[in-house]
Formats: structure tokens, sequence, C-alpha cells
């Protein structure tokens, strides 16, 4: 199987790679997939006062497209507002990274994963009812 | 020459490279200066001196198994050997009955043509193997019904290597008259085979997994008693109409060889490396949550799989860039399932995963097992710090208790 170059730099060199505090009020962590299936996705984010995402830290266990889409993923939600970050598709990771077909799971992966961690932030500040109710 | 050669081959289960002297006799069987006849010409000295050459092959692959030259059925490789022995034999015993016993770890040659017998009619029973990967003599027992005519149980398992108890199986189905099929696509050179002592009634072999060339393979077919198979291959009534075709002779020359070789040079060879295997085994078993998969006694001399708990077997192979190695992860197979030979042995699924497979083999060298140790052990430690699964094992959760999404 031959992997594009930019899976190969984010698999050798993965960007973002860590944990932070689950517990922090200002950070947000989802977490996708199952180990059965091959695949398992922590993306935390950090947010600023300002509600714009100042960090984000990865940790994965699958193959290479999934361990680079995640790396990509960080890079790609810092800076951004939570809704800007929910707006970003998987295609942009499919496309970014060269994905093959078989691998586009593993962007779908990644794609959750940000939303999973907007989700988990937006409900430990209490926005989860005014999202719902919106 | 260096005794490290980049990227470092152990992935002698998948094929060998052709022994220098195999590759001799086969040149030599190709051109107008060398035996270029076909050996069923019987008119002229080419197809003469062909002929010759199939014999002596013939003699070199029947003395490796212990049987005689005119059991031996050349056919295209292990797996029309395995097509061949049970459509021909469930076939021809079809009117007797038509219940066929096997096990869930077997190569997909087998598993595929018992599905094909299924959709013909035919019932089929999967036995599942001990943990170890072996099978239970006991249950095999068990499975036998009034209407079972063909038993097939590999002797090696291509994944984890385990040698299944064919001597024990053989006197089982010999004393209910049920003909025993045996894939032995990675016994030669590794496992002494004899077909008399073992009561195998049907056996497939293959040329390129014994440092022979790919293309070429043969069937054992008994003759006392007499084993009746239905030919799956017609025209021209070779190999005793059990498998037309002209035979090819260099593809023949080259497996005889090889299987000469073997028979030589095993015994050696296997101490070699064995030893170069646990060296292997032993560069790795002091790191935290490896599991080696499958009977480590019960096992051939060069297959080590092993599975590094927390780390996806693709992603590892491709740290492993220097180094040929096949995995059971879904990642790396057509279906995205991971290995059924695994799961199968009761593996759970992220063990599954996470294995890799090290075959080592007749060119492999001590450097060689040492760079891999090396290069393992760094690529594991790497993706651990990567892995979330690693953290939490880490932390004290019980992965078993947390609730997945699964995809």
């Amino acid at each position: 199987m031959a992997y594009s170059d930019k899976v190969i730099d984010h698999y050798e060199n993965p960007r973002n790679v860590g944990k932070m505090d689950a517990n922090d009020e200002n950070v947000g962590t989802g977490m996708v997939g199952a180990p059965a299936c091959g695949d398992v996705m922590r993306l935390q984010i950090k947010v600023d006062d300002n509600g714009v995402i100042e960090d984000a830290k990865f940790k994965t266990y699958g193959c290479g497209s999934a361990i680079a889409s995640s790396s990509l993923v960080t890079e790609m939600v810092k800076g951004k507002t939570l809704d800007e970050a929910a707006a970003i598709k998987n295609m942009e990771i499919v496309e970014e990274l060269a994905l093959p077909p078989v691998k586009i799971h593993c962007s779908v992966l990644a794609e959750d994963a940000i939303a999973a961690a907007i989700a988990d932030l937006r409900e430990k500040r209490g926005e989860a009812k005014a999202e719902s109710a919106a | 020459m260096s005794s490290l050669n980049i990227p470092v081959y152990l992935d002698y289960s998948a094929t060998t490279p052709v022994d220098e002297r195999v590759a001799k006799a086969m040149a030599d069987c190709l051109t107008l200066q060398g035996n270029f006849g076909n050996p069923a010409s019987r008119s002229h000295v080419f197809g003469w001196k062909a002929e010759d050459a199939v014999t002596e092959a013939r003699n070199n692959v029947a003395k490796l198994i212990g049987a005689n030259p005119k059991e031996i059925v050349w056919t295209s490789g292990a797996t029309e050997s395995d097509n061949l022995a049970i459509k021909g034999a469930a076939h021809f015993n079809a009117r007797k009955g038509k219940h066929i016993i096997t096990v869930k770890t077997e190569h997909k040659a087998v598993l595929d043509t018992c599905r094909q017998l299924e959709r013909e009619g035919f019932e089929v029973t999967y036995l599942d193997p001990e943990d170890n990967g072996l099978l239970d003599i006991n249950k095999l027992a068990a499975a036998i019904r009034e209407d079972t005519t063909l038993v097939s149980v590999m002797h090696v398992n291509n994944e984890i290597g385990v040698i299944q108890d064919v001597s024990a199986i053989g006197a089982l189905t010999r004393s209910k008259g049920i003909v025993f099929h045996v894939d032995a696509a990675q016994s030669p050179g590794k496992v002494a085979i004899d077909v008399d002592a073992m009561n195998i009634d049907l056996l497939s072999l293959c040329a390129h997994k014994a440092y022979g060339p790919k293309g070429i393979g043969a069937l054992y077919v008994r003759r006392k008693p007499r084993i009746r198979i239905e030919a799956q291959i017609h025209g021209g009534g070779h190999e005793r109409g059990m498998r037309s075709g002209t035979l090819a002779t260099h593809q023949i020359v080259g497996m005889g060889e090889a299987f000469r070789i073997a028979h030589e040079e095993m015994v050696e060879e296997n101490a070699r490396v064995e030893a170069l295997r646990d060296r292997l085994y032993n560069g790795l078993k002091d790191m935290e949550e490896v599991y080696v998969n499958g009977d480590l006694e019960q096992r051939i001399p060069g297959n080590l799989n092993i599975s590094f708990n927390f780390v996806e077997g693709e992603s590892l192979m491709m740290s492993l860039k220097d180094i040929a190695v096949s995995s059971g992860s879904a990642c790396t197979s057509d279906s995205l399932e991971p290995s059924y030979v695994l799961r199968a042995l009761g593996r759970n699924d992220e063990l599954a995963h996470s294995s890799l497979r090290f075959t080592l083999g007749r060119f492999t060298t001590e450097e060689e097992v040492d760079f891999t140790v090396a290069e393992v052990r760094k690529a594991v430690e790497k993706l651990r710090d990567l892995s979330p699964l690693w953290d939490m094992f880490k932390d004290g959760v019980d992965l078993d208790t947390v609730q997945w999404a699964a995809h």
C-alpha cells in the first residue's frame, strides 16, 4: 500500500500529540472509534475566553491514515471558533492527505472526533440545551 | 556480502526466494541446449530426457513425505491441490455421504473450496481450534457422522505456525474409513512428514514455500488403500487422469531440487532457524503487553506471531519500513476484518488488530534479527506514546468496561 507524502509526514512527525486535563472547564474531549474496529481517536480542544480554540491535542490508536488524519485535525481547528471547527468536513481531510477510498473512514472518524470534543465542551459550559433548543 | 540486507525479509511463510541451486537446475530445462522437451513425447530423446528429469523430481518429492513416486500428482500449487483433493474426494464419494469436516483456521484454499461444496449441496462442519491453535481430537471424533466422507486438516498453520497432530487424526479417520486430506503447504523442510505413519490419504504440497518456484505443487494420492478422486481438469489424461496438462519440466525440476535439498538439510537448517526465532522472541518478550499467538512448542521453528497490545498492526508495519512482515490487522486485508485465524483462537479483535507475523528462513541472519528487535521496540514505544488505549491502560482503566462507539 502506498501512502501519500503528507500521510507519511504526519505519521512520522505527528503534530500536537498529548493529553490535556479533561476536567478543565475550557477543555473539550472527544473519543471516537473502538479498539475492536482497529481505531480509536481522542481529540481534545481548549478554548480561550473568546471561545476560540487556542490549543488541540490528540492521541490515536489506528492505522497510519488514522494517525495522520487526527494530527492534521489538531492543526486545522486551532484559531477557529467552535462553529468554524464544527464546519470542518471529512472531505477536506481526504483531499489534504490524499487518502485512498479505503481510508476515507479515517477522515470520517476525525470529523466525528471534532464534533464529540465540541459537544463535550458545550455540555460542560451549559450550552448543550441552548444548542438543541435553537 | 553484508549479513544485514535491508529491507530485511521476514515473510518466509508468504513465499521464499528460490535457492540458487534450484534456479540453476530450472534454467537447464528451458533452452534449445537444455532439457526443453515435452515429457509426454514418447517418440524421441527430447521427450525421454524430460521424462527422466520429471521422474527424478517425482522421486525427490515422494521421498520427503515417505510416499511412492506413483502417488505424486503434479499441480500448479497448493491451492489447486486443495481443490483437487477436496472436490475430487467429495464428489467421488458423494453417493456414500455428503458431510465434510474441517477447521476454522484452515487456509482459504480449503475454506473457500468447502464453501463451494456447500453451495453444491454438501454439508461442512467447521471445528473451532483450542486457544493455542491446536485441534482437540475429541471434538473431531464427536463431529464425525455416518455420512462423513472427508476430513481436511492442515499440517502447519500459515499464520501462527502451529503443527496439528495429524498422526492422531489419521489414526481416527483410518479407523472410520474416512478420507483424510492434509494441506501441507507450509510443512516441507520444516517438519517431517510420513504419509504412511500418519495415515494420510491426500496431501497438498507446493514448492514456493520451500525455496522452489511459484506455480508448481503436487497432490499425494494414496494407492493402498486406494483413494479415488474425480479429476477437476480434463484433457490428455496426464498424471493418471487426475490432472491433465503438459508437465512443466522446469517447474517440476525446481520443486524436485528444492525438496531434495529440504530432505538433506532440514535438521541442520531447523536448528539454525529456531535459534534465530528464539533470539527474536527473547529480544521482544520482556516488553509489556506482548502476547504470542498459538502454541510455542507445537510450532515450526521459523514462525513468531505476536501481538503488541494497544498498537495497531498496520501502523506498526508502517514504522517498520525496512522490515518485510505480515500483520493480522484488518487494515492490511481487503476485507477490513482482522485475522480470522487469530479470532478463531479466541483472541479478541484488539489483539488480532495488533498482531505481526515474523517468519524466518534459510537466509535470515543474526544481524537481521538484532536489527528487527531494535526497530520493533522503537516503533512500539513510539506508537504507544501515541495511543489513547495505552494511556488508559497505564491509568488503570479496564478497556472492557468502556462503552465504545463501534463504527
